[in-house]
């Protein structure tokens, strides 16, 4: 624990690196009047000059290495061994809306396994007509769908239950990703072991695992399993990497990540949920007279501004200025997004890049010319239920402080007049 | 489930259940075969569906535990560093930082059974015979005293155990708690009663980690040392009454390490061959920061080192990825060191 604010931390550094890497050149260029010529336009630079890489350089492309600093981070205390454990997407310094798989976040529960598509069976189980097993080949016949989904965690700005704890978005809400997945809908799958064994649907569950250690056995109601999940194969149209579930995991869509299970390799038509360790030792919230929320599976709507923020601090002074963030539900379409920057007394609304879909992340914008004053900026989501993101001390009124899963309170940076962002709490 | 269907926007989506007729079958997939779902099908219900017949009490119980499950969750259940602690925590439910264990938490019993038979040991899933697992959750109750220790747990009295937070659950109430008070057209302008004032900082608490890695630290060459630490070894006499003794202690480490033939790496590297090697050489094992800083500082598994480490994990190598509480009898250390000696490369 340090008493120097501006001791050795990441925003210190990041800001001094982007003050850096903005160099001479690029602060000339920007000013109105250039005292002298640039000579990276007045002399010949040497990639004006000769050649570049040529193709197969690289055969399958990682991003330049002037971004290598965009890379999933871990917090080395939350968790005893990484095996099981979780990282974070750096969306801090993101945009758009779609998460790229090699920065994507990972949550493990014994490691992320190589499962050859050769050796990959799923079983379908229980209450149904015909138990079958099918292969990745026969995945690949049935009729399939694209659609994006963000996947949250439900861990996800759990940390900050208590109070402003991690020094950046990518720490208090980067267990998210947002990709576009192709995938065969459950409901073909169960249909195709035939449901009529099941008799009534109502009140019938399915239980979902990986083929992992862990198993991460999941139940989900049979209403949510015909609605809209996946078992998807590729995302952002690309094989799913082996960290999210190669060669295949459930997408459900805008219920907490811990359903999405990798690797799935069973499901079980039941008549009731297992209960299993996942859904009730684990992601259940204990409110304050010590009794606790099962089932809370969606989502509720959130978001948080990306930059700036605590790694994504302002380097180039007054003027012009794009606050930038991510806006998400899982019962629904993002509708709108306002930005406060005195903490919340005062609130504009943002504009949004692109009407919101339904439990995908939506990229907001505030265009502003800064004046260089300190700032306390928030973000406030609306869904299209007409729910709006509640602060934080209205999360706690009614669940207390002992919670640790679905928080999706209002999130505030203090913004200081030279750039510099830090993870506040505001009155 | 009643509270679910309440729900109007699930009821919505409930109507896809009971419309019109389903789709064709393709005719993909072949059935599967009852030993195949037997292999599989191993979930275990709330209302016992799924138990296997078996027993097992919480004395059998306390030593497959101390072998299987004590390196990460203690002798006694209790934890060790961040690995769940399994019991006490009662009556703490409703207090700040509550104790959350398979006592004081978990509803329903079957939960146990289900998680520990299928997905336990850590490093080693699914290898616990049904006596055993009956014999571990037995253990585990025991040290919420839940049950006496001369109590057999079977399929027959797996329900005679009350959970004491079986009642502690309700069903997801946000729409009646939370949705109708924060919908709505939200405040724009004067929304705080006085001036926003900074309640808590992050950067006070500073437990952000770091962007870039540490610096790396000097490397020098220790071949010399290597060398010398590798002919001390072989001094060492062999006692074959202790090699057995080690063999025992070895129990202890076998959740997550391999020595001999066909060894592989699992949490924890191959042992053959550790005593005397240099630390951190072992083929294709990720081995933690610390260890890696301190094999390019010259550490080497010689005697000593090797028993201080294994006394004291975590006082030896700050931050070691190894969960092992450590050997606290002498007798141990020299047994397993020993037993160790006793698989040369």
């Amino acid at each position: 624990m340090s008493g120097n604010e501006t001791g050795n931390s990441p925003s210190r550094r990041a800001f001094l690196r982007g003050a850096a890497a903005a160099g001479a050149g690029a602060l000339t260029a920007s000013a109105a009047n250039a005292a002298t010529p640039d000579p990276l336009i007045t002399e010949i630079q040497p990639w004006a000059q000769s050649f570049g890489d040529g193709v197969d350089e690289t055969p399958y492309g990682l991003p330049i290495r002037f971004e290598d600093d965009v890379v999933r981070r871990n917090v080395e205390w939350l968790t005893a061994d990484t095996v099981s454990s979780i990282n974070f997407t750096p969306i801090h310094a993101l945009d758009g809306t779609i998460t790229p798989q090699g920065c994507a976040f990972e949550r493990h529960h014994s490691g992320a396994i190589e499962l050859r598509k050769e050796d990959y069976r799923l079983m379908i189980n229980g209450l149904v007509d015909t138990p079958l097993v099918f292969t990745y080949a026969d995945l690949e016949r049935f009729p399939r769908e694209n659609h994006v989904y963000f996947c949250e965690c439900a861990a996800n700005t759990g940390m900050e239950w208590a109070g402003a704890q991690l020094n950046g978005a990518q720490f208090t809400h980067g267990m998210i990703h947002n990709m576009e997945y192709t995938g065969v809908p459950l409901r073909t799958l169960l249909e195709e072991a035939g449901l009529n064994t099941a008799g009534d649907l109502k009140g019938k569950w399915v239980f979902v695992e990986g083929a992992d250690a862990s198993s991460n056995g999941r139940s989900i109601p049979m209403e949510k399993a015909l609605d809209d999940v996946l078992v998807a194969f590729k995302a952002n149209g690309e094989a799913l990497r082996k960290e999210h579930g190669y060669p295949a995991r459930l997408v459900v869509p805008g219920w907490e990540g811990n359903m999405w299970v990798k690797w799935i390799r069973r499901i079980e038509v039941m008549d009731g949920p297992v209960e299993s360790r996942e859904e009730t030792s684990k992601y259940t919230d204990t409110l304050e007279d010590g009794t606790s929320r099962k089932w809370t599976w969606a989502m509720d709507a959130k978001s948080v501004v990306t930059s700036p923020s605590p790694q994504s601090p302002i380097t180039h002074g007054k003027g012009p200025l794009v606050i930038s963030g991510l806006a998400w539900s899982g019962r629904g379409a993002i509708t709108r997004v306002d930005v406060s920057k005195d903490g919340g007394m005062t609130w504009e609304t943002a504009r949004l890049a692109k009407p919101g879909e339904k439990m995908a992340l939506t990229r907001f914008y505030l265009d502003m010319d800064w004046d260089g004053s300190e700032m306390l900026l928030q973000s406030r989501a609306m869904d299209d239920t007409g729910y709006v993101q509640p602060t934080k001390a209205q999360l706690r009124e009614v669940r207390g402080l002992n919670s640790i899963y679905h928080n999706n309170c209002i999130q505030t940076w203090l913004v200081r007049s030279n750039g510099e962002a830090e993870n506040v709490e505001v009155s | 489930m009643s509270k679910f269907l309440k729900s109007t926007a699930l009821v919505a989506a409930f109507s896809l259940v009971s419309g019109p007729a389903f789709a064709e079958k393709l005719g993909l997939g072949r059935a599967a075969l009852p030993e195949e779902i037997a292999a599989w099908n191993g979930d275990i219900s709330p209302d016992g569906t799924g138990l296997p017949v078996g027993a097992g009490d919480a004395i059998d119980g306390e030593e497959i535990f101390a072998q299987q499950c004590a390196a990460c969750h203690g002798d006694f259940a209790e934890g060790i560093d961040n690995w769940p602690k399994l019991a006490g925590g009662a009556d703490t439910l409703d207090r700040e930082d509550p104790l959350k264990t398979v006592g004081s938490y978990w509803p329903y019993l079957s939960t146990a059974f289900d998680y520990i038979k299928r997905s336990m040991p850590y490093g080693n899933a699914g290898t616990l015979t049904d006596d055993e697992t009956y014999a571990i959750v037995a253990y585990i109750l025991y040290s919420n005293d839940l049950i006496e220790d001369d109590f057999v747990l079977s399929n027959e009295t797996f329900f005679d155990v009350e959970m004491p937070n079986a009642g502690g659950f309700i069903v997801d109430d946000r729409a009646e708690t939370e949705y109708a008070q924060w919908s709505g057209e939200p405040c724009m302008a004067n929304c705080k009663d006085s001036e926003v004032k900074i309640t808590m900082r992050a950067m006070v608490l500073d437990v952000t980690p770091e962007e870039e890695g540490a610096e790396p630290a000097a490397t020098e060459a220790v071949a010399e040392e290597v060398a010398e630490a590798e002919t001390a070894v072989e001094v060492a006499a062999v006692d074959p009454e202790l090699i057995k003794a080690g063999e025992n202690v070895f129990k202890k480490c076998k959740a997550c390490h391999q020595i001999g033939d066909g060894a592989k790496n699992r949490s924890g590297p191959i042992l053959t061959g550790v005593v005397g090697s240099a630390a951190g050489t072992v083929d294709g094992f990720k081995y933690s920061k610390p260890l890696m800083a301190m094999a390019e500082d010259g550490l080497v598994w010689d005697d000593d080192a090797l028993r201080a480490f294994l006394a004291k994990p975590k006082d030896f190598m700050k931050g070691t990825k190894m969960s092992f509480a450590g050997l606290k009898k002498d007798e141990d250390l020299d047994a397993i060191t020993a037993y160790l000696a006793s698989f040369p490369k």
